[in-house]
């Protein structure tokens, strides 16, 4: 009896999602093996065995692994599945896109971004853009399921590293899909996922200029990630993967301040569980205040600025 | 090349739906519904395909009720060549679905299946994966752009951080995110078009599937609510807050 927990990380290091995962998966009760599966992922590997938590860690290295495609890698985890009851991975773009492969492969129907887990067969899980929580059971003799992190407290380091077992990962037959290219845009910016104050723009901002001239010094004085509203995103003042929302990311910093953003439902839905929230806005009226800790009446081009200078 | 299109009767995006209060689900009864938005970015896509050449016919298909005809309607009024409805009235889980569509796959062989990256309803985020599994094609999740080059398609995805471009081999499955494209309005002419459209019909007994949940909801519930704070009157007095009370700075 025990989980896999499906790593994520980029060869070097782990993700934090991955931590975060670590903890949902250490409340289901059973021993918690992680998989660690790239090419010269030695380092990720490391860090994964110091994880607080982990019983063991399986290092899988393969040129075939270097991009962690779907294909593959559903394949690896399928053929190492047997004597895991639970399968786990983070609700990343990363884990959405491994995981439901890796179910229907084992015939699993799937429970996704699961946000508490009530017993080792029952979890609650956001749906109508988390309007409705939903508590549900699996009946599988197999679990698989993914964990939306910012409902979790990410395990801490343990002094000392666990048993890691390399484990070969046979290339498959055919090739299905190979990687071209990636573009990842700004490496200095905490990930929005993963920050601790989050700075975010909606409509109001009218260009993509202004988006980057009036936000950009206010999260540089706070180390924040930059997030969008998905009306910012749909005029084209910021790129889709800064997107905070039931169709974007979900997040919840310890600090989430909304700039001229009026409150949609399917922002709320990505952002609410934010512990403090500040909304800035022209409109008294606008929804995004009812669910704000702290709010200010106002134009995002005068206190913008103002913030900047005062922090 | 045909092009398959999975599409899903959802609430309207712009419904704020209520939890009923016996806790049993989500209250449906007079709400308004439509095709799910991601689903209608596949329709768009598909049609711009066939536009350009890539793709001779577009087949929408959808699984569930009788009312998920209008969805299909939907569909062939934006420019879809005949449609395909699945019949049922089960809560219709994602890998059941998969598996349906696995079988309308071995029918149709499409060389390609698009369909959007979640339903908004039971926000999933599985049914494209799962197909893909099912059938042993690649997949190209969370699209931003799609280009048909030969035997292959090369697909950039929306992935945390930035963008990720892949080369699948063909056939393959494909599903959309937000700015893969903006979709079409029907025109009023291409609705009367549509009217006269095929629609086949079929059962989960005709494709040999079992459609029976395998997920048991044990109670539904409206998220805890939120209390709204205060309204300050300065940056000042906000920067001051944070610092003092919230203890965020």
């Amino acid at each position: 009896m025990t989980t896999l927990l499906v790593a994520e990380h980029d060869n070097a290091g782990l993700k934090e999602a991955t931590a975060r995962t670590l903890a949902a998966g250490v409340e289901l009760g059973e021993e918690v093996h992680v998989l660690v599966a790239g090419k010269d992922c030695t380092l990720a590997t490391e860090a994964a065995a110091r994880l607080e938590g982990v019983a063991k860690v399986l290092h899988a290295d393969a040129e075939h692994l270097a991009h962690q495609l779907a294909e593959p890698l559903a394949a690896l985890v399928v053929s190492l599945a047997g004597p895991f009851d639970t399968l786990i991975a983070p609700a990343t773009t990363f884990g959405k896109n491994l995981m439901p492969r890796v179910a229907a492969l084992l015939d699993v129907a799937q429970v996704s971004d699961i946000t508490r887990v009530v017993a080792a067969d029952t979890f609650e899980r956001p749906t109508y853009a988390g309007n409705a929580i939903e508590t549900v059971q699996t009946t599988d003799a197999k679990k698989v399921i993914t964990v939306r992190g910012s409902a979790f407290r990410p395990v801490g380091e343990s002094t000392q590293a666990v048993l890691v077992e390399t484990i070969r990962a046979a290339a498959p037959a055919e090739t299905l899909s190979s990687f071209v290219s990636a573009e990842i845009p700004d490496l200095e910016r905490p990930e929005l996922t993963a920050a601790r104050v989050i700075v975010s723009g909606g409509r109001a901002f009218q260009s993509a200029e202004n988006f980057r001239t009036y936000l950009q010094p206010v999260a540089d004085k706070l180390g924040a990630a930059i997030g969008a509203s998905r009306a910012a995103v749909d005029a084209g003042y910021a790129p889709n993967d800064l997107q905070v929302g039931q169709t974007g990311k979900v997040v919840a910093p310890d600090l989430y301040i909304a700039c001229g953003i009026s409150g949609a439902i399917q922002h709320l839905a990505g952002m609410k569980d934010s512990k403090v929230i500040v909304a800035i806005n022209k409109d008294p009226e606008a929804p995004i205040f009812q669910i704000a800790d702290y709010g200010l009446v106002g134009d995002v081009f005068e206190i913008l600025p103002q913030l900047e200078k005062a922090l | 090349m045909k092009i398959l299109v999975p599409i899903k009767r959802v609430v309207d995006f712009n419904v704020k739906v209520r939890v009923k209060p016996d806790g049993s689900g989500v209250d449906l009864a007079n709400v308004k519904m439509a095709m799910n938005p991601f689903d209608e970015i596949a329709v768009e896509e598909a049609l711009r395909l066939k536009e350009s050449g890539a793709a001779e016919e577009i087949v929408v298909v959808s699984i569930g009720p009788a009312e998920a005809a209008d969805t299909i309607r939907t569909g062939l009024a934006m420019g879809a060549d005949r449609g395909i409805l699945l019949k049922t009235g089960q809560p219709t889980e994602p890998l059941a679905v998969a598996k349906a569509l696995k079988a309308i796959a071995a029918e149709e062989k499409p060389g390609l299946v698009i369909l959007g990256k979640q339903a908004i309803d039971d926000d999933c985020n599985q049914t494209g994966q799962m197909l893909a599994a099912l059938l042993g094609w690649p997949q190209g999740t969370f699209a931003s752009k799609v280009v048909i080059d030969g035997d292959a398609v090369t697909v950039t995805r929306e992935v945390d951080g930035g963008l990720e471009t892949l080369r699948l081999r063909l056939p393959a499955v494909i599903t959309t995110d937000l700015r893969l494209n903006e979709p079409r309005y029907a025109s009023l002419p291409n609705i009367m078009k549509a009217k006269k459209k095929p629609i086949d019909e079929k059962t989960a007994a005709d494709l040999d599937v079992d459609l029976a949940p395998r997920l048991k909801i044990l109670k539904v519930e409206a998220p805890p609510a939120r209390r709204s704070g205060v309204k300050l009157a300065s940056v000042g007095e906000l920067v001051e807050k944070l610092r003092n009370e919230a203890g965020v700075l």
